[in-house]
Order: structure tokens, then sequence, then C-alpha cells
């Protein structure tokens, strides 16, 4: 019998998180991603070793993942927007003390408090690391339920692997839509014990900081975290393309903004149109390459973001001046529909 | 020969950085000794603050997990439920735990979170370099209080402590000092007393500790020592505050 049920995205996470072996979760409740925090206070709590625990804030929540990850559990974190904003100070810690944890951004409108919206806004945010210092975290763009919940399993394998922060970006769209989902095998666990604080039984203790006074030394730890980046942007990069062998025009979106281009590219291609998608589903490490070596036969791009326009800067770095890149954007919590975006590229395309 | 005096098994040698009359320095060695006594090195896991004792892990040889600025309590919660069965303990100041990290504190305390936190409270943030702490005195001068704590302008000394006992998830608080011999006896016994407590599994449990600070208070040593004595166990008296374990031992 197939394993496949009918889900909503936050809820899908959840389960997805669950299976791969987290078990500890600590989050406050803000919309639109309330119903994971439920979905954990009901599931966390019967996982055998489960943590369950509603914090009294975001920053609490992440500090709450730093102590378990530091401890040895699969830890995880969810908020929206101006939740995550609050939570940089801890995803900063883990990234400088090299500690594994997966925080989901399921995006609604803003800046400030905004409103409760599907939205994009938080590219930059994701992609810069967001917090202080020199640092980034692997960011995961899904744009299904099911991939939702495949991304979350991987999320959990790829901060072990790495022993580094993933973020899980998502929208109140994708967080609160029902798909059928078919929850993958879990790979077992591949984590160091040598990394966790347990006490120090009779042997030497350990510790764990991001304090490194001293210049150069920390300038070494800055420059090891690059190294790791490094092979992060190598072995990570991850991305979709949909009928581009014969574009004329690429689409760029990642998301929940990827599947409305679909249905857009869909309704031109029915017309003729030769238009075809790169969706992003690392948006760090970005996918450069495909889009460098897509110029080499398409010139001509078109930017789509639930935003006024972010992932567009790394589209031009990645092109390095190659190519026409135009940009259709709609912020603040307004999803277009593929009959307005088709329209968008339509102007394009026939320019 | 009998040895009546050496270094505890779970504290490092490495010298100490602290100022000289600073009471950091006592306060590490009190509960490494109790941390032997009670045999518990092993299953340790410490959390120090940002604050003059960020490096306590050159100190402590226990594990030990460095917290971002005031959220030591968070931190060592999200230890404690993964690890139940380990003695933790978060170390952190005056502005750490009763200013920036206030809500970690006070929602670990009503949890009832079964962790032990040593709160050093000394009257000013030391590491910056000597500014006003949520627990500066009225009438104490510090480099943002220059003419002395106004209580109109800045607000009143707050008593974690006394805030914390009321919570109905708190199990032990204690406030001691460590400015004479004695005073270091009754530390360490209500240290003893909180790992205990904790390994029991009584819950919350804190125990403040009065620190003298003699180069932010600008003062020698002997006249810091006296000043917690004159000063400022006025403002927050010595002695068990709350002891629920006890309590209930007694009404057997």
């Amino acid at each position: 019998m197939s394993d496949k049920i009918l889900i909503a995205g936050n809820w899908a996470i959840g389960e997805a998180a669950i299976r791969a072996g987290c078990r500890f979760y600590a989050g406050y409740p803000i919309t639109p991603q309330n119903e994971l925090t439920e979905y954990m206070a009901e599931n966390m709590r019967r996982a055998q070793g489960g943590t369950f625990i509603q914090a009294e804030s975001e920053i609490a929540a992440v500090n709450m993942v730093l102590g378990a990850s530091s401890a040895g559990a699969r830890a995880m974190t969810s908020s929206s927007s101006p939740g995550i904003s609050l939570k940089q100070e801890g995803i900063s810690a883990l990234a400088a003390d090299e500690l594994p944890a997966v925080i989901v951004n399921m995006m609604r409108g803003g800046p400030g408090l905004g409103n409760i919206l599907p939205s994009q806004g938080d590219y930059f945010q994701a992609t810069r690391g967001g917090g202080h210092g020199d640092y980034r975290t692997i960011v995961l763009a899904p744009a299904s339920v099911q991939e939702l919940a495949d991304l979350t399993m991987d999320a959990f394998d790829l901060a072990d692997k790495y022993r580094n922060p993933v973020m899980i970006l998502g929208d109140g769209m994708t967080g609160q839509m029902m798909e059928p989902v078919e929850f993958g095998k879990p790979r077992p666990r591949r984590y160091n014990e040598k990394y966790i604080l347990k006490g120090a039984g009779d042997g030497k203790s350990k510790f764990v900081r991001a304090l490194i006074l001293d210049a150069l030394r920390m300038e070494e730890h800055n420059w090891k975290l690059v190294r790791k980046y490094r092979v992060i942007e190598q072995n990570e990069v991850r991305f979709e393309t949909y009928k581009t062998g014969n574009a004329r025009l690429i689409i760029i979106a990642y998301g929940i903004a990827a599947r409305i281009a679909k249905g857009a590219i869909n309704r031109l291609r029915d017309s003729g149109m030769k238009v075809g998608l790169i969706r992003p589903i690392t948006l760090w490490p970005f996918p450069a390459q495909i889009i460098r070596d897509t110029a080499e036969r398409i010139d001509r791009f078109l930017v789509f973001e639930m935003s006024t326009g972010q992932m567009i800067d790394d589209v031009k770095l990645a092109l390095e001046g190659r190519g026409h890149v135009s940009f259709y954007g709609r912020p603040g919590g307004v999803v277009p529909t593929p009959a307005e975006l088709a329209k968008a590229i339509v102007q394009e395309y026939r320019r | 020969m009998k040895k009546v005096f050496s270094r505890p098994r779970s504290l490092k040698s490495t010298p100490f950085h602290y100022c000289a009359g600073c009471g950091h320095s006592i306060i590490h060695r009190v509960i490494c000794e109790v941390i032997d006594e009670l045999g518990i090195r092993g299953i340790t896991i410490g959390v120090p603050p940002a604050g003059c004792a960020v490096v306590a892990y050159n100190y402590f040889d226990v594990d030990m997990l460095e917290a971002p600025h005031g959220r030591g309590c968070a931190v060592a919660t999200g230890i404690k439920r993964t690890l139940p069965d380990r003695v933790v303990f978060s170390y952190q100041g005056d502005g750490d735990l009763a200013a920036i990290g206030t809500a970690e504190t006070f929602h670990a305390a009503n949890r009832g979170e079964n962790i032990t936190v040593i709160f050093i409270n000394n009257a000013v943030y030391g590491m910056t370099g000597g500014q006003m702490a949520p627990t500066t005195l009225l009438g104490q001068a510090s480099t943002t209080s220059p003419p002395g704590r106004n209580a109109i302008l800045d607000g009143h000394p707050i008593r974690m402590s006394e805030i914390l006992s009321n919570l109905e998830g708190t199990a032990y608080i204690e406030r001691v000092a460590v400015n004479s011999a004695q005073n270091i006896l009754r530390a360490k016994k209500a240290l003893k007393k909180a790992f205990q407590y904790q390994m029991d599994g009584a819950g919350f449990n804190m125990i403040e500790v009065l620190s003298q600070c003699p180069t932010n208070w600008k003062m020698n040593t002997v006249e810091a020592c006296r000043w917690v004595d004159e000063v400022m166990s006025k403002t927050f008296p010595i002695g068990v505050i709350k002891d629920t374990v006890k309590g209930r031992k007694d009404a057997d």
C-alpha cells in the first residue's frame, strides 16, 4: 500500500521532521506557520525522547535549539518573517559554533509586521546569513508540499553533514495548501559523537564557543568557515529546469512563484511561445552555473519574485553581464495568477 | 603529611584572568569543589554567559556551551530537556540574567526547568567597564549613572531572587555572598544543595551570589568586601528566599 496522504504543507514539515529523527522542537506562535507548531505539540510529545516547548519568544526558541543541538538532538524551530528576524542572533551563534539545526521560515508580507499573506521578501536575509558576522546558512526553497516533506528530511542530513544551520524558506501558501505527499525513507543519522556535549565522563572536557578574542584566531575561524562554504557551494547546488530546451526566454523563479511560473509557461507554450523555467531549489548555494551555461544559448531572462526584486541580484551576478534580465514582482502578500504573469511574460517575449 | 588544600579536580590549572579581589574566581572554585564532592564532573554541562565569565570554559573542567548574551536559561533548557540525566547549570551575571535575559530566566523558572542557575550580582556591568546594571543600587555611581542611580530617571534595583520566588516553578532560591570566609562556606553549602536538588529532580533552583567588583566599584578589596556587608546586602539581603523541598519535609 502506498504511503501517500493528503496533508497541508506545515504539517508535512512536522511529520517529515519527526520521521527524520528530529526530537527537539521549540517554537512561538506566528501566522502563517502555526499549524507546524501545533503539529509538533501534538506529535513530538508522542515521539520517543521527543521534546516540544512553546517558548516565550523566538529568541528563546532558537537558543533552546542551540542547547539541544549541542547535546546531540536533531533540533528544529520554525517561524514566519518577523519571528525569523528575532532568531538571527541564534542562527549566527549556530553558524559560529558549527552546530546543526533546521530553521523553517514560512515567509509573509513585510517589512515590519507586514501582513500574514504569502510573500518572498526574506530572500536577502536568508541567503546572506541574516544575522551578524561572516557566515552562510544553506537555504532550501520548496515549491510543493511533497518537496517540503523531502527537503525537510534532507535539511537535517545537510545540517549534520556540514554542521551548519539549514533554512527551509517557504511561504504562507506552501505552508497552508494541501497536496498528496509520499514520505521518503529517512537515512540513518551520520553525526560524529565527538561534537556532542554530554558530560566529560572520565575524559577530557569539551567546550563550544563563538567568542574568539584573538584577532588572528578569529580570522582563522572565519576562513575555516569559508572553506566549508566553498565545499557546500561545490556539492549541494540544486535546481530544476522546465522546458528550457528550445526556449527563447527563461523565467527564473523559486518556491511558490515557480509554481505560478509553470502555469504561465504552459499557457504560453499552448500559444506557441517558447518559454522555459530555471527554478533554484537551493537559494544558497545559488545555482549560478546553470544560469551562466544557459546564457550561452539564450540571452533573455525574466526573474519573477513575490518581492520587489532580491534574487535578481544573484541572477545578475551569475550572468556576469551576459544576456538581458528583466523583472516582474508582486511584493507585500500579493499572489499573481499564472494568467497575470503570462501577460507580463508576453510583453517581454515580444520586445 | 595530610593534604588539606588542593585545586579541585573540576578546576583547570589555568590562572584566572579576573581582577584582583573579584568574586568570580572564588565562586568558580567553590562550584568546582561542589562538583567534585558530589562526584558529578563527568555528567555536568555548564553554560557560561557573555560578561566577565565568558571564558569560564578556560577554568571549569566540565563540558560547556557558551550562550549568547542573556540566553543561558534557554540554552540550558535545550540541553537539560535533551539529556535529563545530566546536571546542567547556567552561570550568569546581573546584566545577562536580569536585563537582556530577563524573559529567558523568568520563563525557564516558571516552567520549573530542572536546572541550576548561578546568578552573579555585582551591581554593575563588569566586562564592559562599569555601566549601570539592573541591580545597581540607588545612589550608586556607574559610568552610565555618573551622579548615582536615580530612581526617577533610572528605575530601581531589581531583586530577581524575590521576583522568581513568586513563581510556582521555582524550587529553591538563596542569596549568598563571597566577601568573607564564613559567607564563602555558606555559599558553598547553598550551591551544593542546589545541585543536589537538581539531581533529585526538584525543579528550577537559583543561587544569587553578591560578588565584589573592586575595579568597577573603584574600591580596594577590603573596602569592596566591607561594602557588600554594609551597603549591598541592605538592598539584597542574604539568606534562603525559597526552599520548597525543605518546606515539604517540614510538612511531613
